[in-house]
């Protein structure tokens, strides 16, 4: 140990590193560069390809100009994120407790239910939602079949967009709060018990702050991947709803501009990840995915 | 009072996770049932069904090369990914090193990260690389996301496992390679393949990633949901639905599979 450490004077590679290496690469090449290339392109002279050749603030400018409507876009991608987790709180948090605490041997196959969808790409599924609610589709033609005057016009509106947003990414609140809730021992809920806790007094003082790590990450990842949803409002919203990522992706393929477009998503990525980072900082990843 | 309130709590919890559960399926359903009607144009209640657009599906030759296309992106994916991740996985929860709590963070990025803006990003780095997108970009655009998912699966096998069996391995005279085939690859097998399974079908499925990385190729997300912006057609559904059972036949087909090799695990821990 002494010699090597003595004839080594290079870092010595522990097994760790090394085993990280390759997975570093790809996170380097395929997602740290990608972003610097945004914000260097955020930089470039607007409507121009002129990356890492000049530098300007007329991109941001733009942007911050009272008479620019982007912002709108902005607050409707927060806003309907922000919404988005808030439902899905409350939608998921008795599937996740039955999940550890009342489904018992059916838990695995009800687990299954809830991760398969992932497997169907989203605009498939929206599209059964387009033909449910779409006039003469499932709930149209069923109520008229039934005698009635047919169903709500829901289809193209911001609620619709919603909806589409807590359906798909349902999964991503359900599963990190399952492993939240997976963490409550159950001696200390029967112990409070005894000691005549309530049942809301129980679940107030202590199921919730030790299932909170993983409620953290379900409200994280829904929030981060609804602030930059973009086919429910396309596919459902039939475009009602504008939101930021629609703009990114206008200015990167229609306008042609991608200083433009790369700076929303500067702002958007500045958000998201502050917001991502803070949460994750106080994270013990080791404790929630099961280490020993 | 207690068990009749706590019977009560946990009937509502079953209704509401079946309503749910429900709700899930119901487009999915529509999917199907719209596939499956003789009009070109979806009306419900269906009056004649007919596997027409099936049978047109299943012999247009444009959609030959789209599942092509999806197959072999999905199918080189999931090789990569397993392969990256075996490695990430034993970083990010077998060995205690300096970096261990930044690489895991680091790891979590791309997953916390809105998939349309992904896309996009990566479009201008390739762009910037004087790469033109292809289905070979749309390979690494998967894996930038599919490799820390297919990590995390991995990891949590790597977690239920103890290091000393391959401390005692190494002491017994094995050399590493012996120790990884004989050891630590049994052990973590049911990972390992559960991870491919999600890299294949993750990849199978996805759509925003493909969407701005793959050019002028196709895949099968990626015409549905041209056809669904500009021209429906009821092979929309009907090739939606035979994604969807694909997936569902792999997963199902899968999880078989993995009983298997956890049953053989046992069998062989219990012979000793």
């Amino acid at each position: 140990m002494a010699d090597a450490s003595l004839s080594a004077p290079a870092p010595k590679l522990t097994s760790g590193f090394r085993a990280s290496l390759p997975v570093l690469f790809l996170l380097v090449a395929g997602f740290l560069a990608p972003l610097v290339t945004v914000a260097a392109y955020a930089f470039a002279t607007p409507k121009s390809f002129d990356v890492f050749r000049s530098f300007t603030l007329q991109n941001f400018a733009a942007i911050f100009d009272p008479n620019n409507t982007v912002w709108t876009s902005f607050v409707w991608a927060l806003a309907l994120a922000f919404a988005c987790v808030a439902i899905l709180l409350v939608v998921c948090y008795p599937i996740a407790f039955g999940l550890n605490k009342v489904f018992g041997k059916w838990s695995g196959l009800v687990s299954v239910l809830f991760v398969f969808p992932l497997f169907v790409s989203e605009n498939v599924r929206l599209y059964g939602w387009v033909l449910f609610f779409i006039k003469n589709g499932v709930l149209d033609g069923a109520l008229k079949w039934l005698g009635f005057s047919g169903g709500p016009e829901l289809l193209y509106t911001p609620g619709i967009t919603l909806f589409g947003m807590v359906y798909v990414y349902l999964p991503f609140m359900l599963f990190p709060m399952t492993l939240g809730i997976a963490m409550i021992p159950r001696d200390l809920v029967d112990a409070a018990s005894d000691l005549g806790a309530g049942r809301f007094m129980i679940w107030r003082e202590i199921e919730l702050p030790l299932a909170m790590p993983g409620i953290l990450i379900g409200a994280l990842l829904t929030f981060v991947l609804s602030a930059g949803a973009v086919a429910e409002a396309k596919i459902l919203g039939g475009q009602s709803v504008i939101t930021i990522t629609q703009d990114i992706e206008v200015a990167f393929t229609y306008a042609q501009n991608w200083p433009m477009g790369s700076a929303l998503a500067l702002i958007l990525v500045l958000i998201v990840s502050g917001l991502a980072l803070t949460a994750m900082a106080r994270l013990d990843l080791d404790k929630i995915l099961g280490k020993r | 009072m207690q068990t009749v309130g706590r019977t009560r709590t946990h009937f509502l919890i079953r209704a509401w996770t079946t309503f749910v559960v429900l709700a899930i399926y119901l487009p999915i359903a529509c999917g199907a049932l719209a596939g499956l009607s003789k009009g070109r144009y979806f009306a419900f209640p269906i009056r004649i069904f007919s596997t027409e657009w099936w049978g047109k599906t299943w012999d247009s030759l444009e959609i030959h090369v789209l599942v092509q296309n999806s197959v072999l992106i999905a199918l080189i994916v999931t090789v990569l990914s397993v392969l990256f991740a075996f490695f990430g996985a034993l970083a990010f929860a077998r060995y205690p090193w300096k970096g261990r709590r930044a690489f895991q963070r680091l790891l979590l990025l791309p997953i916390f990260f809105p998939q349309p803006v992904l896309g996009l990003a990566l479009l201008l780095w390739f762009n910037a690389l004087g790469i033109s997108p292809t289905w070979k970009t749309a390979v690494v655009a998967h894996l930038v996301w599919i490799v820390p998912v297919v990590t995390l699966v991995i990891a949590i096998q790597v977690f239920s496992f103890d290091p000393v069996l391959e401390e005692a391995a190494s002491d017994l005279g094995a050399s590493r390679l012996f120790t990884l085939r004989t050891v630590t690859l049994p052990i973590l097998w049911p990972g390992i393949w559960s991870g491919a399974l999600f890299a294949f079908l993750l990849s199978w499925g996805n759509f925003p990633l493909s969407l701005y990385t793959a050019g002028a190729d196709s895949t099968i997300p990626k015409w549905l949901y041209s056809k669904m912006v500009a021209g429906y057609t009821p092979m929309v559904p009907a090739l939606g639905t035979m994604s969807t059972l694909t997936a569902a036949a792999l997963l199902l087909g899968g999880g078989l599979i993995r009983l298997l090799l956890r049953r053989r695990a046992e069998l062989r821990e219990r012979e000793g």
